[in-house]
């Protein structure tokens, strides 16, 4: 079998391991999907009216448009945060050690578990985006060419934040630690212009809020799906995305590749 | 590799490795032939696990060279992967899903056909009594079930060298009597076995070579009788009640060991029922009494303990050695 052949099939296997996991254990991704449902609902409804006049928009549609790119973001940082903590954990099972002394592709323990976190990253977009679209959200300025970029986005943002997670939950020497480390996925959209805009904030935090990795992608996915200005976010946005996804792997490859400890 | 049989299944020379400063091998020797048990005991914390976890690949060693079925394990380990099956001391199987989706994520990594995978993983969970339990999640399985259920997912890719990592530590007496049957079983279909205990009387059971592994180095390597016959033979041990007998027991008699203390006399002796008699006949014609006659013979015990001593293992528990 030639080595990409065997990284293919060996990535599979472990993508079907971890999607069973999922299936069986639901719990852990129905958790992730609650914290942003939960903060969809209480920014729409009960922080709304005053929102809306904070971004001198009218009613609460208006505030409902601003809040939901933010919101389907930080549920693929959620979502990756419970990759991490599976990560952690499974990196101290022996089963992880069983992988390393059989002649398998050594690095699909890693590509089946990125690639099953960015799907689930994917079905809990769409689930949290229902729920958007059933409390009134709607994507104003959107050609197919846009909806299919806004899809991209995700994927990115998807794919480069679970390499992270993924390095973070092997760093990580067991599941609480992996959740402490892996905060920032959580924290940061609430410093971003999620929930309000950068320019609203004090002066001398706003380079951080619009540099850090959350505020261009919201951007960019706010002007692909409601026609803002886009300007040069869409650009920070993909050397965020690629600039982690290269960090993300060569870390998660280098710390795989040390000898566990004992 | 024109003839199989006369490659070693391992041959390691100079394994050392140390973490930090605590050296937990210090240069070891081992050469097992292929279709032999092997067995390294030794007391916890001797580098037992450190050496089956280099062996395997797992870490990497500081120094020595590793042959494993004729390939070089620092050039190519993948082929040794491919040609080993390793059972380490925790459980590695995955507890959340069941004893027959571990088997079949085996035959899945080890590229077996479906129909394969399934026919494998069926017959294996029935030889291992585990058909029972099969679609039940491996994590509520008792120890000695996880333990087999381990066993049985090391041999989907039937591998012809087995590492075994302590396979009986934790298991009740039955467990054990069983897991000894397994390992006996895959002897006999040609399997190398590297074993690794602290139970002197597994070394005994199973392997045809022991080697005691103390403080990172191997204190003794042979056959089990080899190793007996390293140390003090066996003796007829005489013990008196009353210090005037005791004495004149003493004095009447040649190439004895005495223990003024106790009141008691070692004669060196093999066990044998006839040196026992002649031992009897002496005694009776020398006219002594003893109040209490017991036969010693030499066991791996004694020679665990005799080369083992004096060193100094922290919190070793008891039952490290039996």
């Amino acid at each position: 079998m030639s080595s990409l052949a065997l990284a293919v099939r060996d990535s599979h296997t472990m993508l079907r391991r971890n999607l069973l996991h999922v299936r069986r254990y639901p719990a852990l991704t129905l958790n992730v999907l609650l914290t942003p449902i939960v903060l969809l609902l209480l920014f729409v409804y009960i922080f709304g009216d005053a929102m809306s006049a904070g971004i001198g928009g009218g009613d609460r549609s208006d505030y409902i448009a601003y809040l939901v790119p933010g919101i389907l973001l930080m549920t693929i940082g959620g979502t990756t945060v419970g990759t991490s903590v599976s990560v952690a954990m499974d990196m101290t099972e022996g089963i992880i050690a069983r992988f390393r002394t059989m002649a398998i592709h050594r690095q699909s323990v890693l590509i089946g578990r990125v690639v099953g976190c960015v799907l689930q990253c994917l079905a809990s977009v769409v689930l949290v985006g229902a729920v958007a679209v059933a409390i009134g959200f709607r994507a104003t300025d959107a050609n197919a060419v846009e909806w299919l970029a806004a899809f991209g986005l995700l994927l990115l943002v998807a794919f480069a934040l679970t390499w992270i997670a993924v390095g973070m939950g092997m760093v990580s020497p067991n599941a609480e630690a992996a959740s402490n480390n892996a905060l920032p996925l959580i924290m940061l959209p609430f410093i971003s212009s999620a929930f309000v805009p950068v320019d609203s904030m004090p002066g001398w935090f706003q380079p951080i809020a619009e540099y850090q990795p959350f505020t261009p992608a919201i951007e960019t996915l706010r002007g692909l799906l409601l026609g803002s200005e886009i300007g040069h976010n869409g650009w920070l946005a993909a050397a965020w995305c690629l600039g982690l996804t290269v960090l993300g792997f060569f870390w998660s490859k280098a710390l795989f590749n040390r000898d566990p400890g004992n | 590799m024109t003839n199989p049989n006369r490659t070693p299944a391992i041959a390691a020379t100079g394994l050392r490795k140390a973490y930090g400063d605590k050296l937990v091998l210090d240069g070891i020797d081992i050469h097992v032939p292929t279709g032999t048990v092997y067995s390294l005991l030794g007391p916890n914390g001797a580098g037992k696990t450190t050496a089956v976890k280099i062996l395997s690949t797992l870490i990497t060693g500081d120094a020595g060279d590793i042959r494993i079925a004729g390939h070089d394990l620092a050039a190519d380990p993948q082929a040794v992967r491919a040609a080993i099956g390793v059972t380490g001391q925790f459980s590695a199987v995955d507890g959340l899903i069941t004893g027959e989706e571990n088997m079949l994520l085996m035959a899945d990594l080890h590229h077996l056909s479906k129909a394969e995978g399934r026919r494998t993983a069926a017959e294996l969970l029935e030889r291992f009594d585990l058909v029972e339990a099969a679609k039940k999640p491996a994590q509520s399985y008792s120890g000695g079930m996880k333990r087999r259920l381990d066993i049985a997912m090391t041999l989907v890719g039937n591998p012809r060298i087995i590492f075994l990592d302590e396979p009986t530590t934790g298991l009740d007496p039955r467990s054990r009597h069983n897991m000894w049957g397994i390992i006996r079983e895959l002897v006999s279909d040609g399997v190398t076995v590297f074993l690794t205990t602290q139970y002197l009387e597994e070394a005994d059971e199973l392997a045809d070579r022991i080697a005691v592994l103390n403080d990172g180095k191997i204190a003794a390597e042979g056959t089990a009788d080899e190793l007996k016959r390293l140390i003090p033979g066996g003796h007829v041990r005489l013990r008196f009640q009353d210090p005037d007998a005791y004495q004149s027991a003493a004095g009447a008699l040649r190439d004895i060991t005495r223990d003024d203390e106790s009141l008691t006399l070692q004669i060196p002796s093999d066990g044998s029922q006839r040196e026992l008699r002649s031992i009897l006949d002496w005694l009776d014609s020398a006219d002594i009494e003893a109040d209490e006659l017991t036969v010693h013979t030499p066991d791996l015990d004694d020679v665990f303990f005799a080369l083992t001593s004096g060193s100094t293992v922290p919190n070793q528990p008891k039952e490290a050695v039996r």
